[in-house]
């Protein structure tokens, strides 16, 4: 089983941003994943600094990703696209079809992203002729529907183990919203808040996260618990969170190799989290509820 | 640019009734679904059945009207079945297009039914023409509805890179969220409008009168509490109150309509090929009203651009179906975001 390191999904000063990356270099990682999947106006990382880190990270043994854009609005959008698209080193991670047309186009093998809503075999073996060596199945599949899928030969299947959600996307930003800002001039407020902006219930119960565009879980979902679970799967994706990051993929990796008391990894692991634990997805539930917990 | 064939009126039939009153009304097209979970608006006492399905079509086609059949939600693994015979059926019954999220099912319409026109749907999320390209290519789609996420000079770049038709909501419920990329509902309770066909479903959905108010939950989760002076709206998750920061406010979208009406000599030079009325989910009569408004707007738009003017009349009854009477330009209006 390989873990990777899934996009930064938050906006950090450059700083933080390559001091997270440097640390991710020695960190038991197999996988990286590098590139901007939130805002388009997130710009303190261009596309070079991203292939520059890229490089690095390759220096370290790393397989280097370059993830794309969920919701693709404008044609300055489509550039940027088109030159990751056509970058011809690193593999691409697909996550809208206008990229898995570019890609297909240029014969490149691509991993096919959890926003391609890949719910059946038929859309998963055309994604297979397209050029995917690898999928990320929809978040909301859970162990049974996963179970049921025909995985094509040649492709290799990695799921979101760790971290909060990324639930929605928008062409609204609720960060600005939030500070009554429109979004053409956010002031890039998202870089006040390294884990997103908390959103709770009326009776104080955490339940989402914004951040920026997108729309998070409030809990973070964890497959710890599942990890005898996961027949098939080939590699098991790590969201970054601001703080603890080296620490959580030290425990998945002794989680892995199986010689320390999983249930004592698991209570550290859930120390680390910046917000409760959940697994109901993967169980076929409610996204948000705990197995673990009986939470709901 | 010809303005024949622009802007047709594509209205929602939940039911015969309504599919009658959308065709008596004014609409060139309109667009309903099975009563299962092979489309987006799963909703007890909604839909289709076999018979009523013929008889639509029958009354729709005897007056030159087309009907389009959702099948928009994403087939699953022992059930794809279920998406195919449906695809099947549409196409023995002479449905004028059949829209469709899933490049799977695509996949099979094409294959079996070369005829099958087919329009991508809404929940297949293409916000850009390279994704809609990848559809034409792969499968020849006529037609794509674009998320309501776009700004108006966004879509008309859409429309001038791609030879496939544009359809644009126009009025009804706002999906703040790129449709056919949003989880909230099955984070909330378990199904999501790509599995199950709804969004917020009545299943999970409790009203409670409390001291503090009208408490509206959704598998548990607060989502909000109206005061006694306060209409308690359907509680979609995205349209609550919440807290952030100490704040408690419609944090993600108020529970307001989208209303793009005066928009329509925009959307008629860039191209724009039909207008989607959104509301499978309400009755007859609104159905009837909208229909009516937006068929006067539509012939008033087409008949001269130049001097046409929303008028006070239109908007005003708009704004009574509205929800919670609000209305928005979304996305197109390029503040709102």
């Amino acid at each position: 089983m390989k873990l990777s390191l899934g996009p930064l999904p938050y906006y950090w000063s450059r700083e933080d941003t390559l001091a997270f990356y440097e640390a991710a270099a020695s960190w038991p990682v197999d996988i990286v994943y590098l590139g901007e999947t939130v805002c388009s106006r997130r710009h303190l990382l261009r596309l070079p600094d991203w292939l520059a880190l890229a490089d690095r990270l390759a220096d370290a043994g790393k397989a280097v990703v370059l993830s794309t854009l969920p919701l693709i609005e404008s044609e300055s959008d489509l550039k940027l696209l088109r030159r990751i698209t056509g970058n011809a080193r690193f593999l691409v991670e697909a996550n809208d079809y206008g990229a898995v047309r570019l890609l297909a186009k240029a014969g490149a093998a691509f991993v096919a992203g959890p926003t391609l809503n890949v719910y059946n075999p038929d859309t998963l073996a055309l994604l297979r002729e397209s050029g995917a060596v690898r999928w990320v199945p929809p978040l909301e599949m859970g162990r049974d529907m996963l179970a049921a899928m025909t995985v094509p030969a040649g492709m290799q299947t990695e799921l979101f183990a760790y971290g909060r959600l990324p639930l929605a996307y928008s062409a609204r930003c609720f960060t600005a919203r939030h500070y009554n800002l429109q979004k053409d001039d956010c002031q890039f407020k998202c870089l006040d808040h390294p884990d997103g902006l908390g959103l709770r219930t009326r009776e104080g119960e955490p339940f989402l996260t914004l951040n920026g565009i997108q729309i998070q879980s409030g809990r973070v979902h964890s497959l710890a618990r599942h990890l005898h679970e996961l027949a098939g799967v080939d590699v098991l994706r790590l969201s970054p969170q601001s703080r603890h990051m080296g620490r959580v993929v030290a425990v998945f990796r002794d989680l892995l190799a199986g010689d320390s008391d999983a249930a004592e990894l698991t209570t550290r692991l859930e120390r680390l989290m910046p917000g409760a634990a959940c697994d109901g997805y993967w169980l076929g539930q409610a996204g948000m509820t705990h197995q673990g917990t009986g939470y709901r | 640019m010809s303005h024949e064939g622009l802007l047709q009126l594509i209205c929602p039939a939940g039911s015969l009734p309504a599919l009658k009153a959308a065709v008596d009304h004014g609409a060139d097209g309109v667009y309903l679904g099975l009563k299962d979970n092979t489309n987006a608006r799963n909703f007890s006492g909604l839909n289709f059945d076999e018979a009523a399905l013929a008889e639509g079509i029958r009354y729709a086609h005897a007056r030159g009207r087309q009907v389009l059949m959702a099948l928009n939600t994403y087939p699953q693994p022992g059930q794809v079945e279920r998406w195919q015979r449906a695809v099947d059926r549409a196409a023995e019954l002479g449905v004028d297009a059949v829209i469709l999220a899933d490049a799977g099912l695509m996949a099979y319409a094409v294959k079996t039914h070369p005829a099958l026109r087919l329009h991508l749907s809404v929940q297949g999320s293409a916000t850009n023409y390279e994704a809609i390209e990848f559809y034409r290519e792969r499968f020849g789609i006529r037609r794509a509805v674009l998320p309501r996420v776009l700004s108006l000079a966004q879509v008309e770049n859409v429309v001038r890179n791609t030879s496939v038709e544009i359809e644009l909501f126009g009025f009804g419920g706002l999906c703040v969220m790129v449709e056919g990329r949003c989880l909230l509902s099955s984070y909330a309770c378990g199904d999501s409008p790509n599995t199950f066909g709804a969004c917020s479903p009545g299943h999970a959905v409790r009203w409670q009168q409390t001291p503090q108010g009208m408490e509206t939950r959704l598998n548990g989760v607060l989502i909000d509490r109206h005061a006694d002076h306060e209409k308690a709206g359907y509680p979609t998750l995205c349209k609550g109150r919440f807290e952030v920061q100490g704040e408690t406010y419609y944090a993600l979208e108020e529970p307001t309509s989208l209303n793009t009406l005066e928009l329509l000599p925009e959307m008629l030079e860039m191209g724009i090929a039909a207008i989607k009325i959104e509301g499978r989910q309400r009755s007859p009569a609104y159905v009837a009203q909208v229909t009516r408004v937006w068929r006067a707007a539509i012939d008033a738009v087409k008949h001269a651009p130049a001097q046409f003017k929303a008028l006070p009349a239109w908007m005003a009854e708009l704004n009574k179906l509205s929800e919670g009477s609000m209305h928005t330009l979304g996305a197109y209006y390029r503040p709102w975001k």
